[in-house]
């Protein structure tokens, strides 16, 4: 005999165990020796996902229809997969942001905006609540079962026993005691609570034991092993039917789609998002959960199938609820310990369900529906108090009693109507509306707020017509044609095959249609219209923070958005009265530390120190209130037309500069090429001139080693030989002197004897000096020079080598056997012209530029390298420019050419 | 850390398999009412198919896995 006395003690005294462990979590915790912060506990804290309808509910959908209880374990296997990029993702957007919760999480990233964080909270409570009052509803099912031992039925009437009397009720009072004391202790600007997930992990060994324990048992106990069931199983039509899917084109579809929908709830339902994401501690520990948590799930999972085929067997010909075969079967066998511990076992996955939820559900009214309310209206008089995080705390605590009741109340209206896991999979239709705001919302910057909140609301008008208002019918809350005939008869619009669709394999069926079509319409309006909404500034800076989370988290990623100027001291008030002094003083100390602030000669707040406040109130009361509150204690200027005005003026200023910086690559550029030029002819230079010096040379030592070698050579011939000997030394040290004397004018080291100086005078003694040289060439001399010209001032010497030089270049380029040479020199007021002009071959037009410059030596047309070094014209164009004159020349092929220039007159004689 | 974009892309990889071995066509393969060791077929082909992607996801996410790194 089992008293009801040893039921309600044993409960009641598991639920102590859990306050006890969750205790010491905490304790654990505060001394910072953590007992939860390895892989194996987080993977254990993600089993929270198997709640009452694991292990009560998937033998009742097996016994049902075989492996359709399946796909919903299947779907977190494949995500979890992907855990090292999505959840990874998310958990550092939620570490960086100190973010609070799914709500918060979807607020934050499209802007701030407290708007789109309320309504995520409200589809979320609404779909959650149903959730919750099935896991009250196998407590207090599953009491009443097994209080009727040894009877055996599962006919038990809720409506018959009154509230009082009710166990679930009083546990569910139990489970508000424990998250208030577990979840709500005090405000902690991370929302983490390691208690909870100790006592969490705990209920995951429990659970999974139980029902080892129990498909053990039956499988080998009762039966001879798998096979013997299965075997079995075969011979019952009804039974065996279940071994494969009914071959229909719809049934793939609904199970893919019930695939897709466990995805998405096993990473967005609340308690979820809170254990996965807002508890972990380690990104690490995702690694080995990755796999942990898949095994967990296929573990509690291999008994299903035997145990559901077995019940039915067992229970041939009797009405016995198959959500409850894990319970009956022990007590069918008279194995009441076993039966108790399996009760214990369903309790854990309720509870641990209940209370995770309840924790994740109250941070999210509480911030996102609460504290805008509070800050809103109540805001002056909240700056009077000093410490506001009891209003919060208190806050918090009311809505987990107030989800709890609703909780319970749903259960006493509704929960008789359904199966456990059709009542879930409501739920998680709900949740799966998160995903494409969150998922598009890490991946897709172009994601904006108004889609985000347009995909949503579309998503849950779907939901709540496909899917809560049948359930209403069912409750008699709507007539029941609405689901039968559709609305006022119209077909078109029946709940269950919207706009006549059909995605069926049986009674279950309308989960995969609402699937499909609530996705459908949330995902395309968010796409639609986020791609033709205009995001706002802090929408773009958060788009751009979430989706390149990895780029910006390692660097100091505070948000730069604040401009304007708050004091430290109106900042660390406002801190205090959210998380308390001791706290406030902690977390101002570290980033004192991390920054090399020093407070005391700080009065005014950087943008970096606003936003790590806000940061730290974001988790303490979500990001869109954070955002509220700063914004009230930061007095932030707008921008005026004189900072827009010099925002574009930095930018011409950068275009300005980065044109100047082109111009200038372009001038290096060319002065390279220059170089290089000049290098170029630098190298012909040295070979010209050596070529230049070996000629001589060569024929001054042949000549003289003739010489030396033949000593009666005749007189004649060796008066010869040395005046040729003679002649060529000299026009070596012509040569060397004007490689010398381009060197000095090239360095600046010439030096200049200036005086005044008669042009006529250095004409005639020019031309008295190369007069040997005209005759020798029987050139026609021809001068044209007035009788006195005007004084100039000059180095003679320098001057007279400019002449020399054009002359004797004029006598090596006339014409070789009727040459003619003319010397003018006219005069204006300001200067002096010489002009030499000859009957030579001529300079072709495209070489006339280049004949002064540096060792240019125009190649004749014959072909024929003219001889001498190049330098003599270019050294005289340095001699002309250093008297402030010019020098050029005209030409053409075949008719000669004048060479010219000019020097000023000097000014003393002409004022 | 320059193994962390591998491990990744190997375990989208992954489920890529997964999507494939859970869905139609390759179920309808297995949609047999035979008896396999016992046990029908289809289960033993999803329980097969699960334990080989936990096994897959555990081998690339182990620690300084030699075998990771040689495939």
């Amino acid at each position: 005999m089992l008293k009801t006395g040893t039921i309600l003690g044993l409960s009641f005294g598991y639920i102590g165990l859990l306050f006890a462990i969750a205790h010491y979590g905490d304790k654990r915790a505060e001394l910072g020796r953590s007992i939860v912060s390895n892989p194996y506990i987080y993977a254990l804290s993600l089993a929270v996902y198997c709640t009452a309808w694991t292990f009560y509910g998937s033998v009742g959908r097996a016994a049902h229809s075989g492996l359709w209880f399946l796909p919903i374990y299947i779907g977190p296997t494949l995500t979890a997969g992907l855990g090292l990029v999505l959840l990874r993702k998310i958990i550092r957007i939620v570490k960086v942001h100190h973010i609070t919760s799914i709500a918060d999480f979807i607020a934050s990233r499209y802007g701030k905006s407290s708007t789109l964080g309320s309504v995520v909270t409200v589809i979320a409570v609404l779909g959650v609540i149903p959730y919750i009052s099935l896991q009250l509803k196998a407590i207090s099912t599953s009491f009443l079962i097994l209080n009727q031992y040894p009877a055996i039925t599962t006919a038990v009437q809720y409506a018959d026993i009154p509230i009082v009397k009710d166990t679930a009720f009083y546990v569910a009072m139990l489970l508000a005691v424990f998250a208030i004391l577990f979840g709500t202790r005090h405000l902690t600007v991370t929302e983490r609570h390691e208690g909870l997930v100790a006592a969490i992990a705990f209920e995951s060994i429990v659970k999974l034991i139980a029902f080892i324990c129990v498909g053990l048992f039956i499988t080998y106990g009762m039966f001879d092993g798998f096979t013997d069931i299965f075997n079995r199983a075969q011979k019952v039509e009804a039974l065996s039917k279940q071994f494969t899917f009914i071959d229909r084109p719809g049934v793939f579809t609904g199970w893919t789609m019930y695939i897709i929908l466990s995805m998405m709830a096993f990473m967005f339902l609340p308690r979820q998002f809170q254990v996965a994401v807002v508890e972990n501690i380690n990104e690490e520990h995702l690694n080995k959960a990755i796999w942990l948590f898949p095994l967990y799930l296929l573990i509690i999972n291999i008994f299903v199938l035997p145990v559901a085929f077995g019940g039915v067997i067992r229970f041939t010909g009797i009405e016995v609820d198959p959500d409850y075969f894990v319970l009956t079967l022990p007590m069918a066998e008279q194995h009441e310990a076993l039966a108790l511990f399996v009760f214990i076992g369903g309790m854990s996955a309720a509870t641990g369900m209940v209370i995770v939820e309840v924790i994740a559900l109250s941070t999210m009214i509480c911030n996102e529906l609460v504290m805008p309310v509070l800050l809103r209206f109540h805001f002056p008089k909240l700056k009077l108090q000093t410490d506001v995080s009891h209003v919060i705390l208190i806050a918090r605590r009311l809505s987990i009693i107030l989800i709890l009741m609703l909780g319970y109340a749903y259960f006493r209206l509704f929960g008789g109507f359904y199966a456990l896991v059709s009542i879930g999979l409501v739920s998680f239709v709900a949740v799966a509306q998160f995903a494409p705001a969150i998922i598009g919302g890490i991946f897709w910057k172009t994601g904006t707020r108004s889609g985000a909140l347009g995909g949503l609301i579309a998503g849950f008008i779907v939901w709540t017509y496909t899917l809560l208002i049948p359930t209403m019918v069912q409750a008699g809350l709507f007539p029941q044609s609405f689901v039968t005939q559709g609305p006022f008869g119209i077909e078109f619009l029946n709940p269950f095959h919207l706009f006549n669709l059909n995605v069926s394999y049986d009674g279950l069926d309308n989960i995969a249609h609402a699937v499909f079509w609530s996705l459908l319409a949330n995902t395309g309006v968010y796409i639609v219209v986020s791609l033709y909404s205009q995001p706002s500034a802090i929408e773009h800076s958060q788009a751009t923070l979430f989706v390149d989370v990895f780029k910006y988290s390692g660097k100091d990623s505070e948000s730069t958005f604040w401009r304007g100027k708050a004091s430290v001291q109106d900042l660390k008030l406002m801190l205090e009265r959210f998380l308390g002094s001791k706290r406030t003083n902690e977390a101002f100390s570290q980033y004192a530390a991390t920054h090399d602030v020093e407070w005391k000669s700080t009065l005014s707040a950087d943008a970096g120190l606003v936003g790590h406040v806000e940061k730290l109130l974001a988790g303490a009361v979500g990001s869109a209130s954070a955002r509220v509150l700063i914004s009230s204690a930061v007095k932030e200027e707008p921008f005026g037309i004189d900072e827009v005005l010099d925002i574009v003026n930095e930018t011409q200023q950068v275009i300005a500069y980065s044109r100047k910086l082109e111009k200038a690559t372009a001038e290096l550029k060319a002065a390279n090429e220059r170089l290089k030029e000049l290098d170029r002819l630098k190298d012909e230079f040295m070979s010209t001139v050596t070529h230049e010096l070996r000629t001589p040379l060569t024929s001054v030592r042949s000549l003289a080693e003739i010489l030396h070698d033949n000593p009666d050579v005749s007189e004649r011939k060796r008066k010869q030989f040395l005046t040729i000997i003679v002649k060529e030394n000299e026009r070596l040290t012509r040569l060397i002197n004007q490689v010398l004397d381009f060197q000095k004018i090239e360095s600046g080291r010439m030096a200049w004897n200036l005086v005044d100086i008669n042009m006529l005078e250095v004409i005639n003694d020019a031309i008295a000096a190369t007069n040997q040289l005209i005759q020798e060439k029987q050139i026609q001399l021809t001068l044209d020079l007035p009788e006195t010209v005007p004084p100039i001032r000059g180095d003679r010497d320098r001057l007279m080598q400019v002449l020399l030089n054009l002359i004797s270049n004029a006598v090596k380029f006339c014409d070789r056997h009727q040459g003619a040479i003319s010397i003018r020199l006219l005069t204006n007021a300001q200067d002096l012209h010489v002009e030499i002009i000859d009957n030579g071959i001529g300079i072709a037009k495209e070489n006339q530029a280049l004949i002064f410059e540096k060792f240019r030596q125009v190649t004749s047309s014959e072909g024929t390298r003219p001889t001498g070094s190049g330098l003599g014209l270019s050294i005289s164009k340095s001699i002309v420019k250093f008297h402030k004159g010019a020098i050029w020349l005209s030409s053409e092929l075949g008719a000669g050419s004048t060479f010219a220039f000019s020097l000023p007159i000097s000014k003393k004689q002409n004022s | 850390m320059t193994n962390e974009p591998l491990k990744s892309r190997r375990l989208v990889a992954v489920f890529l398999l997964g999507l494939v071995l859970f869905n139609f066509p390759i179920i309808s393969l297995f949609n047999y009412k035979l008896l396999f060791f016992g046990i029908p077929l289809l289960f033993i082909y999803m329980f097969v198919s699960w334990i080989l992607i936990i096994f897959l996801i555990a081998l690339i996410t182990k620690p300084h896995s030699k075998r990771s790194r040689s495939m």
